[in-house]
């Protein structure tokens, strides 16, 4: 997030851990400010010692398999197999521009990726964090139930992650997958004053606004009241959600609390 | 600022009032072609009575609007000299010419000016925003064409539109088989005196009957002659009426700098859910609502299209589905009258069995009974379970209900059965160790591996009345790999693999092994290990056997032209693909007793280009059915690593209603299955037999 602080990641972390939470989320973008998903985990792993790593996700197809595979091992063993490893295409393709590389089949890229982690680490002698993978289309839950060990949901209201969600576990069926997939979801809050709220919706605006119109609409679905997050968390774990990530929409240590407060009368 | 709205259908004006009466100080002007109190088409068909968008976007007009509505509530099937009726639909018309004249009073009052007979060129057009609303074959979308994307796909079937004055009470579908072909018409009463009356047939039938070189006259005749019950000796009025075919408009984009398209000139969506001037005016009120809320007009036309677009898409889907059933009816000639209904009101995907029932009970529970005494073969009972919940018989097996569920291995098999489904089946099993996908895969080979499956058949007979299906398969070119717990089709070490079988030596990943092309020795080899793995499935007990040919495994790879590239008899068209799967069959069908069923697990789409087609999988089923089969899975997708998938709840269940169907056998339909609603649906509507839950 523009101007937030690393060190405010690292303590952001501190702080859910002595909460009420299972896990601490990262983002990935290169054209926008905001700081390294894996430099962030890595710094995370150091300031906790229980909460679960994520990044929801990292722009896969984007990074070197060696580098990404390396990474995301030292980050798991440093924090004792905390980490779990969101992989995407990514819905913007100015990202690929900026890094010279070709959007045109990244799909099949990110297929393959997935599996040079899964037999780099392997080949360490090392299980490796296990792997998520986002996307709206079939033919990314596709890719998730062939090579991964679950999907992360895009955002969006309850009802919207329950049809993802049925698509995941479609696909893991047809593939013959045992058990089923991890279903992850996410979404953004702020908690606060009236300027807190209008603060985390033009923050919202910013980011999505490679979406075009679209970004008001993300911006209105932010989570702005305690109520919002309940209904919210009740939506997405009646859906089967297993782990629930929202992302503050203002850089302010003050937020966990009031998510914490949120969620005791959820 | 200056609007200028190019068309004076129910679109442009409907935007054009609404606009002006939110902005009295915009100059705007409507430009139409034909002349005034001009019109063209009968009725306007509503499928909903309280348009309550209408009523908060212009209290007058909606008024005026549902009082010149003719409102019913029930759509009659005419079908084999039946009428059924099912009611609780609401539906409402309007003649079109009313709907204009109100549309085009209510503009006057407010101020819109509107040129009639006025044919504008793209290029002189000006304002600071231009609305085309020009219809399907709008001039000023065509002139911008690389701007908006548009594509345009035409229906296979001939329909042509006319007036009636005998006034149906109902939306009525009639159906008529003669010496031609198949026919339907779809008739609406509209204004209290006039129905719109629109006749649909195939292309064979359409030149069997000689429409195809028919004068308007010659083809009214005929459309009396043929729907002359239905008429009841009312003549059928023409309106510059001629046979066409229906086209879907799709556009990427709906608007470029000040341009913005809406009705007809954005999409279309087959007549037959009665919506294109809702979708009209609909559309008149976001674009409308966007110019109200947006500061800017390009950020309007922006927020217009998020709103509609995605809308509209999903309304075209279940167009598509309702097209594409009323396109193949000829195909569902066979079904007893309350079942060809039930079909034809579920056919699009929107409406299922708990909706039918909301609507009419009766109608619902007359299915009921009706199928409980088909299936049982008795006179119809006075109340009956629904569908799902009926016995089904397979050669001298009765099935308890149609629900199926899928269990892994053996010890699998009491945990799935005691879910209360009528069927069980065993998950893949391998006919012989090579045929096996992963070190794990459970095997029929030794006498040993048959005593896991024997010990949990006596379990599930314990517990249970369910029948159980063993699925025998060889994995062919997705051998050897590793356990399915994290990945899949991941080739073991090579300290571990074996050497694969496949139609043709093709790599099912980039990482695959290559497999070696199937040859006659083999052949032979692989005959024998399903005769022997059958024998030892009928000895341990199970109800069926199960042939997989699907999924890019063995038998699928010498179906799929994908995957089979020999140059041999077994390769060509696609009876020569079916030559070694039925040669298999052949050899199993004689081992395994006859009065036991017999399955096949078939792709009937690889869902990637250049794969089977449905008309492929079609001729497969028949050919299946002649040799003993009797029962088909329908399956899509896997028959090679990358392919385009649909995960949507009734992906696989237009298939399976297409080879129940057009080949006549019996079906167990699969994919995103969960509720007993939607099993319902698809065994009520004769889509398929059997429905295998998502495990």
């Amino acid at each position: 997030m523009p101007g937030a602080p690393f060190e405010l990641l690292v303590e952001w972390a501190h702080e859910a851990e002595g909460g009420p939470f299972s896990s601490v989320g990262v983002v990935d973008r290169v054209v926008y400010e905001c700081h390294d998903p894996l430099d962030s985990l890595a710094a995370a792993a150091e300031a906790t010692s229980r909460i679960g790593l994520v990044t929801m996700v990292v722009i896969g197809p984007l990074r070197d398999d060696a580098e990404l595979a390396a990474q995301a091992a030292a980050i798991h063993a440093s924090s004792a197999g905390r980490l779990t490893l969101g992989l995407a295409v990514g819905a913007r393709t100015e990202d690929y521009a900026a890094k010279g590389i070709s959007p045109v089949g990244r799909g099949e890229r990110l297929a393959e990726q997935l599996l040079e982690l899964r037999l780099r680490w392997e080949k360490d002698g090392i299980g490796g964090p296990p792997l998520l993978v986002g996307g709206g289309s079939d033919a990314s839950l596709l890719r998730m139930a062939r090579y991964a060990d679950g999907y992360v949901h895009g955002g969006g209201p309850p009802r919207a992650f329950v049809r993802a969600a049925d698509g995941a576990r479609t696909a893991w069926s047809e593939l013959d997958r045992p058990g089923t997939p991890q279903l992850w979801g996410q979404g953004y809050f702020a908690l606060g004053d009236a300027a807190t709220v209008e603060r985390g919706r033009d923050y919202m605006r910013d980011y999505y606004a490679f979406t075009g119109p679209f970004a008001e609409r993300i911006a209105e679905g932010m989570l702005a009241t305690p109520q919002a997050v309940a209904q919210f968390v009740r939506g997405y774990a009646e859906a089967g959600c297993d782990e629930l990530v929202l992302f503050p929409a203002v850089a302010d240590l003050h937020q966990i609390d009031r998510l914490a407060g949120a969620l005791a009368e959820a | 600022m200056k609007v200028t709205v190019v068309g004076g259908g129910p679109a442009g004006l409907y935007f054009s009032l609404l606009l002006k009466k939110t902005q009295p100080d915009h100059d705007i002007v409507v430009y139409e072609r034909n002349p005034e109190g001009a019109t063209y088409g009968w009725g306007v068909v509503f499928s909903d009575r309280t348009l309550s968008s209408f009523r908060e976007a212009d209290y007058k007009t909606y008024t005026q609007i549902t009082d010149s509505f003719i409102i019913w509530d029930s759509i009659d099937v005419c079908y084999r000299d039946e009428v059924l009726r099912c009611g609780g639909q609401v539906f409402s018309g309007i003649s079109r010419k009313t709907l204009l004249g109100l549309l085009h009073a209510r503009c006057e009052e407010l101020g819109v000016t509107i040129e009639h007979e006025r044919e504008v060129s793209p290029g002189e057009i000006e304002g600071d925003l231009i609305v085309a609303a020009d219809g399907v074959r709008s001039a000023l979308r065509e002139g911008n064409a690389a701007a908006f994307g548009p594509r345009i796909s035409s229906g296979s079937s001939r329909y042509i539109w006319f007036g009636t004055e005998r006034t149906f009470d109902s939306f009525t579908f009639a159906f008529r088989a003669n010496e031609h072909g198949f026919f339907q018409a779809h008739a609406y009463p509209f204004d209290g005196h006039m129905s719109t009356f629109i006749v649909e047939c195939d292309l064979v039938s359409w030149h069997n009957a000689g429409l195809d070189s028919a004068s308007e006259a010659e083809s009214i005749a005929y459309c009396e002659a043929l729907f002359a019950k239905e008429l009841r000796g009312h003549a059928l009025r023409s309106n510059r009426s001629k046979w066409i075919r229906f086209e879907t408009l799709r556009n990427k984009r709906w608007h470029t700098d000040n341009l913005v398209l809406i009705g007809d000139a954005a999409h279309t969506a087959h007549f037959s859910i009665g919506s294109g001037t809702k979708l009209a005016m609909e559309d008149a009120i976001a674009l409308v609502d966007a110019l109200q809320t947006k500061a800017s007009v390009a950020e309007a036309l922006g927020e217009y299209q998020l709103e509609r677009k995605p809308r509209v898409e999903r309304f075209q889907e279940a167009a598509r589905q309702s097209q594409t059933y009323f396109e193949n009816t000829r195909l569902y000639q066979h079904m007893e009258p309350l079942q060809f209904a039930f079909h034809l009101l579920s056919r699009s995907g929107r409406i299922d069995y708990d909706d039918l029932r909301l609507r009419d009970r009766h109608f619902v529970a007359a299915v009921d009974r009706w199928f409980t005494a088909r299936a049982a073969g008795t006179d119809t009972p006075a109340i009956a379970a629904p569908p799902t919940f009926t016995p089904l018989r397979l050669g001298e097996r009765e099935i308890p209900n149609r629900v199926a569920v899928r269990a892994r291995d053996p010890d699998g098999i009491v945990a799935a059965a005691r879910s209360g489904a009528g069927l069980v089946f065993s998950g893949f099993v391998a006919v012989s160790e090579h045929g096996r996908i992963t070190l794990e895969t459970p095997k029929l080979v030794t006498p040993e591996d048959a005593v896991p499956w024997a010990g949990a058949i006596r379990s599930l007979r314990v517990v249970s009345g369910a029948a159980t299906v063993v699925t025998l398969g060889h994995s062919g070119a997705r051998g050897a790999t590793r356990p399915r717990d994290r990945m899949v089709d991941v080739p073991l070490d090579e300290a571990e693999v074996w050497g694969l079988l496949a139609a043709s030596p093709v790599g099912y990943t980039a990482r695959s092994q290559v497999p070696y092309e199937t040859g006659r020795r083999h052949m032979d080899d692989v005959t024998e290990d399903f005769v022997a793995a059958t024998a030892h499935a009928a000895a341990v007990g199970f109800d069926m056997v199960e042939l997989h040919m699907g999924h890019g495994y063995l038998l699928g790879s010498f179906i799929s032209p994908l995957t089979n590239l020999r140059t041999d008899d077994y390769s060509g068209p696609i009876d020569a693909r079916m030559r070694f799967p039925l040669e298999v069959l052949d050899a199993v069908r004689a081992a395994w007793p006859a009065e036991r069923p017999l399955a096949v697990a078939l792709n009937v789409s690889d869902w990637a280009r250049g794969g089977t087609t449905l008309a492929d999988a079609v001729r497969s089923a028949e050919l299946l059915k002649q040799q003993g089969c009797d029962v088909i899975r329908v399956l899509a997708g896997q028959t090679t690593a990358t392919y385009s998938p649909r995960f949507d709840p009734y992906y696989l269940t237009h298939y399976a209603d297409r080879i129940h169907n057009e080949a006549r056998i019996a079906t167990i339909a699969t994919g995103d299955i969960t509720t007993v609603d939607h099993a319902n649906t698809i065994v009520a509507g004769g889509r398929a037999d059997i429905c295998l839950l998502r495990a």
